[in-house]
C-alpha cells in the first residue's frame, strides 16, 4: 500500500489533478481558481498544468457557474464548480434545484447532469458572516441530486475523484475547518464507495454519528468517554443523500442507543432524518430515544463565539450521557 | 414602436423596403416554405388552445403574434446549432422537426419534456425564466472547447430580460466570446406585465454594455428575422462572439390558457397590432411578386387542418402513464429511495410495472 501524509486541501488538490489525467472532458469552473488557486489554495497550480481552458477562472456570478456547466455537460463535460464559500451557493440555488437536479427527468435521460458542485462548508476558521454556514440539507432534500462530505484526506482524494466520474449532480461538502489537517492518503486503492457510510471507530455503548468537520470531534469525545468506561462507536455519514443505513442499523442494533452531530440546525435536518429512519428500523433495539447535537436555530453567530455554537466534545459527551441515563 | 432602430424587409402591406445593412438572400419557393411553417404553427396552436379548452391539456402558451419571429430564427439555424428553448417555442421546435405530438406532451401533463433533445439539437422547454440562457451559454462554452463551427442560441421574452441569470449569461457570452445569439422576442407583455416595467430603453440596447452588438429586428417581419439571425449565427461559428437580437412583436393572445389579457391591456393595443400579422404580409408579397395563386394558399390551410386533426387524434391517444414511471430518470444510477417508492407502489398495488 503506497500511502503519503497529505493535508486534506492538498489531497483534494491531488484528486482533482488526477480527474483532470484521466478525462479531458473534465474542467475545473470557479472564482479565483485559476493564479489564486483558490481562496483555500485547492486548485493550487492546476491552471498552469492544464490550462486556462481547462481551469476556468469565473466572472463572479454563482448561478453562472452552475448554469454554465449545466450546458456544458448537455454538451459532454464535466465540470467540477468551486463554490467560494457555503453562504455564497444561494444565488446558484435556482439552478441547482430548478435545473441541475431535474434536467435527466426532463430530458427522459437524454441529458446527463455529470456535475460536481464543491461547497466547502461548516465553520470554525474564525471567518465573517456567510463563511461558515452548513446548507447541507436542503440539497439532501431535493430529489435529483446527491449529497457527500468528507472527512480525512484519504476520503477527499478519493471522493472527489468518483464524485467527478459519478453521473448524478453531486454537491460536495468540504469542512472547510480541516483543510489544513494531516492524514495518511492511499494513492493506489480507494477505501469505500462514494455513498457508503463507514465505522471509524468500534464500541458497544453508544452509536455517535457525524459527518464532515465533526467526526473528529466525535473520536475526540470517544477517547474521553473510553476514559470514564463508556464505549463509544463512530460512524461517519459520508453520503448525506443518500444515506447508507446499513452501518448505521447494524451499530445501533448493537448498541441500542444514538447520538447524530453535525453543525447544521437540527430542524429539518441530517440528524433529524437519521433519528427519523433508525427509529422506525431499529425500534426494538433501542433503550433510549436518539439525540440530535447540533447548531442552534439561529443565524450563525459572530465567530468569535462560534465555538459555542459548534458542536464541541463537551456537548457530544453531554448528550451520550443523556443517552445512557435512560437505562432502565 | 422605434421605426428607425427596426431592421425591416418587409413592411406590414407585404411590400419590401430596403435595408443598408441586410437584403433577403430568400427564394420565392423558400419564402413560400416560411408561409407554410407560420401557417401551420398558427393552426397548430389554435387547436392546442381548443383542446385546453376541452379539457384535454393542463395549459397551453400560445403563440400567435410571434409566428414570423420562430419561424424565422428556426429556419435561420443550422442543423448543427443547438437552441434552447421556453415553453412558448412551438415554431422553432416545429422547425427543429419535433413532431406536434411531442410539443403537447408537456401540456398534456404526461411528461415534463416531451421529445429527446440531443436528437434535434434543441432542449427541452425552461420554465424558471432565464436559466436556459446560461445553459446556452455554457454549450456554447463547450463548442469553443471542442473546436467546432456550431453555434447555440437562446429564446426568452421581455419578462426574463429582467432575471439575473438573463443578464448573468449576457457578462458570460462577452467575457468567453461564447458562440452564441440571444434571441428576445419582446411581445411586450409579461402576463400582465408591460415591457416598459421590464426596461427604460429598448433591450436590445443593453448588449452595448455588456460588449456586444445588439440589433432590434421587426419581429413580424419573416424575412427580416431570417436574416438577421441567420447573420448573428454565422458570426458566432466563426468567432465573432455574441449578438443579442431583440424581435419586437406582440402576444395576440393570452399569456397561456390560464390568463385573461382583457384586465390589463386594452383592444385598441391589439388591433394596431392585427394590422401588423406576420402571415398576412408574407401571403401579401407572395401574391404580389410571385403570382401565387390562392389554390396554392388553400392547399396548405387544408394540409394544416389535416396535421391539427392528426394533433388531436395524438393528444387523445396519449393516456395517462404508468404511475411507476415517474421513478425512470431521476438519476442515472441506482438509488435507495427510488427503489423503496417503487417498491411501495408495487406493494400498495398503484403500479403492476417495473421500469
Amino acid at each position: 500500500m503506497a500511502t503519503t501524509t497529505m493535508t486534506m486541501a492538498k489531497a483534494l488538490n491531488e484528486g482533482l489533478r488526477r480527474a483532470l489525467e484521466k478525462d479531458k472532458k473534465v474542467l475545473l469552473m470557479g472564482e479565483d481558481i485559476g493564479k489564486l488557486g483558490g481562496v483555500f489554495r485547492i486548485t493550487d497550480g492546476l491552471q498552469k498544468d492544464f490550462g486556462e481552458d481547462r481551469v476556468i477562472d469565473a466572472p463572479l456570478a454563482e448561478s453562472a457557474i452552475v448554469g454554465t456547466a449545466v450546458g456544458l455537460a448537455i454538451r459532454g463535460y464535466r465540470t467540477v464548480c468551486e463554490m467560494q464559500f457555503d453562504g455564497f451557493v444561494f444565488p446558484a440555488f435556482d439552478q441547482i434545484v430548478s435545473q441541475v437536479a431535474k434536467l435527466r427527468k426532463r430530458s427522459d435521460g437524454a441529458f446527463t447532469m455529470g456535475l460536481v458542485i464543491r461547497l466547502p462548508f461548516q465553520g470554525g476558521i474564525g471567518a465573517i458572516e456567510h463563511h461558515s454556514e452548513s446548507p447541507e440539507a436542503y440539497f439532501a432534500h431535493t430529489g435529483g441530486l446527491r449529497v457527500v462530505s468528507c472527512s480525512t484526506p484519504n476520503d477527499a482524494y478519493w471522493m472527489i475523484q468518483q464524485a467527478v466520474e459519478h453521473d448524478d449532480p453531486i454537491i460536495f461538502c468540504e469542512p472547510k475547518s480541516r483543510y489544513w489537517e494531516k492524514g495518511e492518503v492511499d494513492l493506489e486503492q480507494a477505501p469505500h464507495g462514494l455513498f457508503d457510510s463507514v465505522v471509524r471507530r468500534e464500541g458497544t455503548d453508544v452509536t455517535v454519528i457525524g459527518y464532515g468537520s465533526t467526526v473528529k470531534t466525535i473520536l475526540r469525545a470517544a477517547d474521553t468517554a473510553a476514559t470514564e468506561g463508556v464505549s463509544i462507536e463512530v460512524i461517519d455519514a459520508r453520503s448525506l443523500s443518500p444515506l447508507d443505513f446499513s452501518p448505521m442499523v447494524r451499530s445501533v442494533e448493537k448498541t441500542g442507543r444514538f447520538v447524530t452531530v453535525h453543525e447544521a440546525p437540527h430542524t429539518a435536518s441530517i440528524g433529524s432524518e437519521i433519528v427519523a429512519e433508525l427509529t422506525q428500523r431499529c425500534f426494538y433495539s433501542l433503550r433510549a430515544p436518539g439525540i440530535r447535537v447540533s447548531g442552534y436555530h439561529i443565524p450563525y453567530p459572530p465567530t468569535r463565539i462560534e465555538e459555542d455554537y459548534r458542536p464541541s466534545v463537551d456537548r457530544v459527551l453531554d448528550a451520550v450521557d443523556r443517552v445512557m441515563g435512560f437505562e432502565s | 414602436m422605434i421605426d428607425e432602430e427596426l431592421v425591416r424587409l418587409l413592411t406590414p402591406e407585404g411590400e419590401r423596403v430596403a435595408h443598408p445593412e441586410y437584403q433577403s438572400t430568400l427564394s420565392g419557393e423558400e419564402i413560400f416554405g416560411l408561409y407554410r411553417d407560420m401557417v401551420i404553427i398558427r393552426r397548430l396552436c389554435n387547436e392546442s388552445t381548443s383542446l385546453q379548452r376541452q379539457g384535454q391539456l393542463a395549459l397551453w402558451a400560445p403563440v400567435q403574434g410571434q409566428e414570423a419571429a420562430q419561424i424565422g430564427a428556426g429556419r435561420a439555424m443550422a442543423p448543427t446549432d443547438f437552441s434552447f428553448p421556453t415553453y412558448r417555442e412551438h415554431g422553432i421546435a416545429w422547425c427543429r422537426g419535433i413532431p406536434p405530438e411531442n410539443m403537447l406532451r408537456l401540456f398534456r401533463a404526461v411528461s415534463n419534456g416531451g421529445w429527446d433533445p440531443q436528437k434535434y439539437r434543441h432542449s427541452v422547454p425552461t420554465i424558471v425564466l432565464g436559466n436556459q440562457a446560461l445553459h446556452a451559454v455554457g454549450y456554447a462554452m463547450g463548442i469553443q472547447r471542442d473546436g467546432a463551427e456550431e453555434a447555440a442560441i437562446t429564446f426568452f421574452g421581455d419578462g426574463a430580460s429582467s432575471q439575473g441569470d438573463t443578464l448573468e449569461a449576457f457578462v458570460w457570452a462577452a467575457s468567453f466570446n461564447a458562440p452564441v445569439v440571444f434571441f428576445c422576442q419582446n411581445n411586450q407583455w409579461g402576463i400582465s406585465t408591460p415591457s416598459s416595467l421590464q426596461s427604460k430603453v429598448p433591450l436590445y440596447r443593453r448588449a452595448e454594455g455588456f460588449g456586444f452588438p445588439g440589433v432590434r429586428v421587426d419581429g413580424n417581419d419573416v424575412l427580416a428575422v431570417y436574416e438577421v439571425t441567420k447573420r448573428a449565427l454565422e458570426n458566432a461559428r466563426v468567432g465573432g462572439g455574441p449578438t443579442l437580437i431583440e424581435a419586437y412583436t406582440y402576444r395576440m393572445g393570452a399569456h397561456t390558457t390560464s390568463d385573461d389579457p382583457t384586465r390589463y391591456r386594452i383592444d385598441a393595443e391589439v388591433e394596431v397590432w392585427k394590422h401588423r400579422d406576420p402571415v398576412e404580409r408574407v401571403k401579401a408579397l407572395l401574391v404580389r411578386e410571385y403570382e401565387i395563386k390562392s389554390t396554392a394558399f388553400d392547399d396548405v390551410a387544408t394540409e394544416a387542418d389535416a396535421m391539427a386533426l392528426k394533433l388531436r387524434e395524438d393528444v387523445l391517444a396519449m393516456s395517462r402513464p404508468d404511475p411507476i414511471t415517474m421513478f425512470d430518470n431521476a438519476y442515472a444510477s441506482e438509488h435507495p429511495l427510488v427503489d423503496e417508492g417503487r417498491r411501495e407502489m408495487v406493494e400498495l398495488g398503484i403500479s403492476g410495472g417495473t421500469h
